[in-house]
């Protein structure tokens, strides 16, 4: 188990060493580090001062130690756009995405278990059938697509519910959020619906295909032979069996829920960071892309360093599969 | 089954069994169609500037322009004909999409072969790359990329590329594992045949089915992606719009109402996606062994 886990934990630190190379190379070595990381408008003695502040008259290796030093401290320079410190600016951004990724999960689970379900109890019919059908557009459709119609239809055509922004935010615990007001919730809906949408077809598929193979168990056909209720058997012993899976991947997709963040705040203006490093990348704001990639890709590695380590610790055939290789 | 029919006869006649199948292989090959000869049959050049007028511009679907020409799916806000933009833009998504795939195929097949016929620590190697890169989601990869690089469309099928090679890779390495064990690489081996004539004559054809059905599946993913990435204006530059980049482009005048400049090519790439998905599925079943008669 230790061996696992610190096998787990070098992969880990290697690929985040690995990804702060590629950024760097990127980055400092790929073009003139001067006019991507000093303000253009800085005058002559500015960007002296901050050619040596940065090392770059340095060869390039020792160049990288340096970013990597200064990385560590959490210093990834200025926004040029805002000239506040890239990394608070994009911890400033995080609770907005944070808010929607963790919406649409919601939404997600809350309408992707009972229609998988229902698919997975009654496959012929029709409504089974459309739920799968739909679930196949949910997956093949792009999301910005589907977000273009829903502002299409539910924002322009109909005028129901705003297309852009987040809406009036209250606090909660210091933290600014748009679920607490009516207002809020409105601007929240039709970002969240277009990030679930991928996950919710997803959960559909899950759910469906775990309920059918629950079905022909020999713990259903027993609480059935004891004469329980339809309600009691499909709601308790079918739906805590099929969860194991469900929930697995829901905490696997959680990270990848906060990628297609960028797509859905692009579309609807939702003022998180995945719109932010969109804006960077257009006004080349290369402090604020340089921290964005560290932050996300620590946060990835995060994520899967965590399931990793759960999975071992609920798995052992996972460990020991792993100690062999 | 018939005696007579070859492999190929055999294919075509399952994959006739779909009606939803044919429909999209039909409706595919009209798309196919139309982004090879859109110079041809597009009412207008959209990037020949003399062919445009500020005057037309943003004009609802029917209208007729100032010399007469009709825009059955209205103007864009350069006065550019909606239609014979989609025709061009048609050729570079497919274009990109296609030419993405099929280097990743290619590199994918290599390296899953590679790691199959090898093992050891070859297998090692490979297998762990394969394995980090598919813990990132494919936009993410891209978007480092394309960040690091800036936009172009060399840049954007490099990016695709990337995020595609690990699939292939896995599902080779995984079937080539299987095929290996086979006597007719036994007996290749015997005859002592170089490991690349083996690998590449012997092994390879019986790995491709499985390849053949995860590439369709990711032209449409790929199409998809690089719609996505021009979208949000990292993908192909300004000069060469696909898909997406005019969806971008209408993305604006759609709040005020004028839905044509964005709504035609998102239903141009829908019908795309749709109909290479439909084609996918019904590939899967016909080249799955398991659910052969």
């Amino acid at each position: 188990m230790p061996v696992f886990i610190l096998r787990r934990l070098l992969q880990s630190v290697l690929v985040l060493f690995f990804m702060s190379l590629l950024v760097f190379v990127g980055v400092y070595a790929i073009g003139n580090p001067v006019d991507i990381l000093i303000n253009p408008q800085a005058d002559q003695a500015d960007i002296e001062r901050a050619i040596a502040a940065l090392g770059l008259d340095k060869p390039l290796w020792e160049q990288y130690l340096i970013f990597l030093r200064q990385a560590l401290l959490g210093d990834l320079g200025k926004s040029f756009a805002y000239n506040i410190p890239a990394i608070q600016l994009i911890l400033e951004r995080m609770p907005a995405t944070l808010e929607l990724a963790l919406a649409a999960t919601g939404m997600a689970v809350l309408l992707g278990i009972p229609l998988g379900l229902w698919a997975g109890l009654a496959p012929d019919s029709w409504p089974g059938k459309l739920i799968m059908t739909g679930s196949i557009l949910g997956f093949s459709l792009p999301t910005f697509w589907v977000g273009l119609m829903l502002i299409m239809v539910f924002a322009v055509e109909l005028g129901w519910l705003p297309s852009n922004g987040r809406g009036p935010t209250t606090e909660l615990f210091g933290v600014p959020v748009s679920f607490l007001s009516w207002e809020g919730i409105r601007h929240l809906i039709l970002p969240a619906i277009n990030l679930a949408l991928f996950k919710f077809s997803l959960i559909i598929r899950l759910t469906r295909a775990g309920t059918r193979e629950a079905l022909l168990q020999d713990y259903v056909k027993f609480a059935r032979a004891k004469g329980l209720s339809n309600a009691r058997v499909v709601g308790v012993h079918v739906l805590k069996n099929i969860m194991i899976p469900i929930v697995t991947v829901i905490g696997l997709e959680f990270g990848s829920v906060i990628a297609f963040a960028i797509v859905t705040e692009s579309i609807f203006a939702w003022p998180g960071m995945g719109k932010l490093i969109i804006d960077s990348i257009n006004v080349l704001d290369r402090p604020v892309i340089v921290a964005y990639l560290l932050i996300i890709v620590s946060l990835f590695i995060l994520i899967n360093l965590t399931v990793d380590i759960v999975y071992s610790l609920l798995d052992p055939r996972v460990r020991i599969s792993e100690a062999k290789g | 089954m018939d005696r007579e029919q070859t492999p190929l006869q055999r294919i075509a006649a399952d994959f006739a069994q779909s009606k939803l199948a044919l429909a999209g292989l039909a409706v595919l090959a009209l798309i196919l169609l139309v982004a090879l000869f859109a110079p041809l049959i597009s009412p207008q050049n959209p990037y020949d500037l003399a062919q445009l007028d500020v005057q037309d511009s943003r004009l609802p679907p029917g209208s007729k322009s100032g010399d007469g020409l009709t825009f059955w799916l209205g103007s864009d806000d350069q006065g550019r004909d909606i239609l014979s933009g989609i025709f061009y833009g048609l050729r570079i998504s497919l274009g990109v999409g296609v030419a993405s795939t099929l280097c990743a195929v290619i590199i994918g097949l290599t390296m899953g072969l590679c790691a199959a016929y090898f093992g050891g620590r070859t297998d090692g190697v490979i297998m762990r790359c394969v394995d980090i890169q598919l813990s990132f989601p494919a936009i993410l990869i891209a978007l480092i990329l394309l960040a690091l690089l800036g936009q172009g469309i060399g840049k954007t099928i490099f990016a695709l590329i990337t995020v595609q090679w690990a699939y292939y890779a896995r599902t080779v390495r995984s079937t080539a594992l299987v095929e290996r064990r086979k006597e007719y690489i036994e007996a290749a081996m015997c005859l002592a045949l170089p490991p690349a004539r083996i690998v590449f004559r012997h092994l390879l054809p019986n790995c491709l089915p499985p390849l053949i059905v995860i590439a369709t599946v990711q032209v449409a993913a790929a199409i998809a992606l690089e719609a996505t990435l021009s979208y949000l204006g990292i993908g192909v530059p300004i000069t060469e719009p696909s898909l997406g980049l005019l969806i971008k482009n209408g993305f604006d005048y759609m709040l005020s109402g004028k839905y044509w400049i964005s709504f035609f090519p998102g239903i141009a790439l829908l019908l795309t996606i749709v109909s290479i998905n439909l084609v996918a599925d019904q590939l899967r079943d016909v080249l799955n062994p398991r659910l052969q008669k």
